[in-house]
């Protein structure tokens, strides 16, 4: 390249430099100029792609193909999003541990009708042993008769564990997924139409800036009276409202977009615009801030049934037991670490899983290879 | 702007009352408020239910009650509060009046903490974008998001109030204590300083290596019931706050700033010895005014000597006087720690359950020791709300400050020859907290309910009692207060917000 001295202009930068002639790399300019060798209609390479026919004896002539390097494998969008979540470690590990709960908590004490393969209920009493201390050991492991000790009235304490994840991830999912729902709807809804629809949801929201949402959820929550399902429908009235924002604001850009402008003259329906043309754009929004939606809601729910506004007895919750034994701290600790520790456990592994989600979606701002 | 201010206004009010109408509606429909008379063998039974009836108005239909809540909160406006009464017809006027003080002090000063801690951490780590500071800032901040606020009010009230009374009656550091206590030092300072790896090995192994020493010494000579300062570590807080302004203004290279600095020092250790009577009991208005003498007489250094940027250099003076001044106020107060744990109750000085205050009347020390009897119920309550936002501070400050770092506007400061310092303090730091200042407002919201946990917890009687009392006993009264007082400070700490951000980027005045 530099065997020979720079010719006029040596301080322009090296790619602008023009080629020497009859170096073979002349057809580079930085002008943008047809490059397609292949194409037919370049005057200056027609015979040199107009050699060969292939093997059925049919002419390649006008074979765009040839000369596009097709080894190097491309993806689609969705593949891509894949393979960066895929290789984000910590979502992996959380996937891994959120889904091993998940399994453990209604698999071990069954679901309704369906037994599971622990032995013990979540609701018989039995004689308290070594003051219920947990057997659990972990080398050599051991899980023992009472792997989580035992509560007052000695019962299993890992059955009453267990009872009280899957009441907390019941929660949790639905008010994710039908909160997610409502948003969606109502931000797509508030976006595109903008009008009377959209000053609702502004002012709704505004509406969850005065009312702290734990003190909304509470007045709710007593209101459901301690079922877990009106609570998760109750919990899903309140918590939408940040998801439909940014949806809104989604929807608020992309509708100005071209591909929407070429729908609506085809004379495409407002419901497939919005379903079909705008919503799949905004899909990494949704996801990522559903996920963090089940983190929030299971904080949420265990704050409100460890106030007594939640799941009440005689069913169980994770705050349910963190408030019952809050003053055993001092001499029987498992009781309160155990319901603690599986809490932080789901909405750590929630979180960054929504953290992986969003670097997925939107790789500006991390390193994770595509 | 002042329409921009007045249509603000306008919508709060009005979104105000339509919050207070849902919440009035949701409270009296969450239960039946006759319930324990209902099940109860009084013999007065029907009396008490009428009594009950009559104190809550329940004969009239529910807009009437809403509207006589409304028309007497209204009267808030000219000050004239008329709250109603509780179902026991206690008036709710002087309910709120103890609580509401309390409470707000306690989110007010959660809210500051976490506003500057939480700030200083999220731009910290986007400048040290990739580092271990950051790998770590981010895991705890993800841990302190996923951390139930109850649970770890309770895990707090028995590692710092219990066990820590505990080992405050016969403090003894491990040596395995004190080493983990330099390695978290010297990891913290050796990765937030930066540099190449030698320059992080050098700087961890002289941090910690200092503050083991420090730790041990301090536990030799029983420094932990008898702790103060002394001038020496005075000295060296004042240089560490005046190497900070300095970096943080011109750099450590500008020797005229630096000098004047130093002098400013020189005058702050004359003064330590003027002023010791003076601050053995002082009261609130001598603290007050000595501040403000440091300040200016900071200021009066700075303007002589500050040479061709007086400013600055007043600037500097005046923040390295107030830390000086600062650090003595320190030193004064932990001198009367051992003070304080002799009268407290069993010698225990951090209560758990409710106002373990020692009231006034009984309580015979001096200014240092009121400071604690009134300080000390705070710092638990205060960390708890201070770690519940935190987590979200840093994590926008960084997010926001990465974005800023990465602008056209930044590369071209880069570009024509400024330094880190400048870069980051006059051009990034500024536009990167634009956005900051909404989140405040719901922050503050978001705390008012996190008090309802913490007062549970902590078995204070304030705003977040109040609530849940109301709310357990179907009583409108209390509920309909506490959302008054929640309710109008987030308004009030949302307009500010507003304000601020249309004051700060003014594209958004409409």
């Amino acid at each position: 390249m530099n065997d020979k001295p720079p010719t006029s202009g040596g301080d322009r930068p090296e790619q602008d430099r023009p080629e020497v002639p009859g170096s073979g790399r002349e057809g580079l300019s930085p002008v943008p100029a047809p490059q397609d060798k292949a194409a037919p209609q370049d005057p200056d390479t027609m015979d040199e792609v107009t050699d060969g026919t292939s093997a059925d004896g049919a002419p390649e002539i006008y074979s765009v193909e040839k000369n596009i390097d097709l080894t190097g494998k491309s993806y689609s969008q969705g593949q891509l999003v894949r393979r960066r979540f895929f290789r984000h470690r910590g979502a992996m590990v959380s996937l891994v541990a959120l889904l091993a709960i998940t399994v453990f908590a209604f698999t071990s004490i069954g679901y309704g009708v369906i037994p599971g393969w622990w032995g013990k209920n979540f609701w018989e009493g039995a004689l308290v042993e070594n003051m219920g201390r947990p057997t659990l050991q972990l080398w050599p492991f051991e899980a023992g008769e009472y792997p989580f000790g035992q509560d007052n009235a000695g019962k299993d304490y890992f059955a009453l564990t267990m009872r009280g994840t899957q009441r907390s991830l019941i929660v949790a999912f639905t008010v994710g997924i039908l909160s997610t729902i409502i948003g969606t709807l109502v931000g797509a809804l508030a976006g595109y139409y903008r009008g009377w629809v959209e000053a609702i949801l502004m002012r709704v929201t505004d509406l969850f800036i005065v009312i702290p949402l734990l003190v909304m959820a509470a007045v709710f929550g007593k209101m459901a009276g301690g079922g877990i399902w009106p609570l998760a429908f109750l919990l899903s009235v309140l918590t939408w409202t940040g998801l439909a924002r940014l949806v809104r604001g989604e929807v608020l850009s992309l509708r100005e977009r071209e591909f929407v402008a070429a729908a609506e003259a085809i004379g495409t329906s407002s419901s497939r615009i919005i379903f079909k043309h705008i919503l799949p754009n905004t899909i990494g929004t949704i996801i990522v801030s559903a996920t963090l939606a089940i983190a929030a809601t299971i904080l949420l729910e265990s704050a409100l049934s460890f106030l007594g506004w939640g799941v009440r007895p005689p069913d169980t919750s994770l705050g349910l037991l963190i408030s019952t034994y809050q003053n055993s701290f001092q001499t029987r600790p498992w009781l309160f670490w155990w319901p603690g520790m599986i809490i932080l456990a789901i909405a750590l592994s929630v979180n960054f899983l929504g953290d992986g989600l969003r670097d997925a979606f939107d790789p500006r701002q991390n390193r994770t290879a595509d | 702007m002042l329409q921009f201010i007045l249509r603000r206004i306008a919508i709060s009010a009005v979104i105000l009352v339509l919050g207070s109408a849902l919440m009035y509606f949701a409270t009296i429909n969450s239960g039946d408020p006759l319930q324990d008379l209902r099940e109860t063998r009084a013999e007065n039974r029907e009396q008490l239910m009428e009594a009950r009836i009559r104190n809550m108005n329940l004969d009239l239909p529910w807009w009437q009650r809403y509207l006589t809540w409304l028309t007497g909160a209204g009267k808030c406006l000219v000050l004239q509060c008329d709250l109603g009464t509780t179902r026991d017809g206690a008036n709710v006027n002087s309910l709120l009046l103890g609580a509401a003080g309390a409470s707000l002090r306690l989110v007010a000063l959660s809210v500051a903490l976490a506003i500057i801690i939480g700030i200083t951490l999220g731009v910290l780590s986007a400048i040290r974008q990739y580092s271990g500071f950051d790998y770590s800032i981010t895991f705890l901040a993800f841990l302190f998001f996923s951390l139930p606020v109850f649970w770890a009010a309770v895990l707090l009230k028995d590692f710092g109030a219990i066990r820590f009374n505990n080992w405050m009656a016969d403090p003894q550091l491990t040596t395995v204590a004190m080493g983990v206590i330099a390695i978290v030092f010297g990891l913290l300072i050796a990765s937030v300083l930066g540099g190449d790896i030698r320059r992080q090995a050098l700087t961890f192994l002289v941090t910690a290596g200092v503050v083991f020493a420090a730790v041990f010494w301090f536990d030799r000579i029983g420094w932990w019931r008898q702790p103060a300062l002394g001038l020496p570590l005075i000295i060296v807080g004042g240089l560490a706050a005046l190497a900070f302004f300095l970096v943080l203004t011109v750099g450590l290279q500008h020797r005229r700033i630096l000098y004047a600095g130093l002098g400013t020092l020189a005058v702050g250790v004359v003064s330590y010895f003027l002023v010791q009577p003076l601050i053995q009991d002082p009261s609130w208005g001598l603290v007050l005014l000595l501040a403000l003498v440091s300040a200016v007489v900071g200021a009066a250094i700075g303007w002589f000597f500050g040479g061709f940027e007086k400013k600055t250099s007043m600037v500097v003076n005046i923040g390295t006087a107030l830390a000086f001044g600062f650090l003595v106020f320190m030193d004064q107060l932990l001198r009367n720690w051992a003070g304080f744990l002799d009268v407290a109750p069993q010698g225990r000085p951090i209560g758990t359950i409710g106002d373990a205050r020692i009231p006034s009347e009984r309580l015979e020390g001096n200014f240092w020791i009121e400071i604690y009897n009134w300080g000390v119920q705070l710092i638990l309550p205060t960390i708890v709300l201070t770690l519940i936002s935190i987590a979200g501070y840093s994590r926008y400050t960084r997010a926001s400050m990465l974005e800023t770092i990465n602008q056209d506007y930044i590369r071209t400061a880069r570009s024509k020859g400024l330094s880190d310092r400048v870069v980051y303090t006059k051009h990034a730091l500024r536009n990167a907290l634009i956005p900051i200042t909404t989140i405040v407002a719901f922050d503050f919201a978001a705390l008012l309910g996190g008090a309802v946990i913490t007062e549970t917890i902590f078995g204070w009687k304030g705003l977040g009692a109040i609530f849940r009392d109301g709310l357990n006993t179907v009583d409108p009264g209390p509920v309909m207060a506490y959302y008054l007082v929640a309710g109008g400070a987030a308004v009030l700490m949302n307009m500010l917000a507003d304000i601020a951000y249309a004051f700060l980027d003014p594209r958004i005045r409409r």
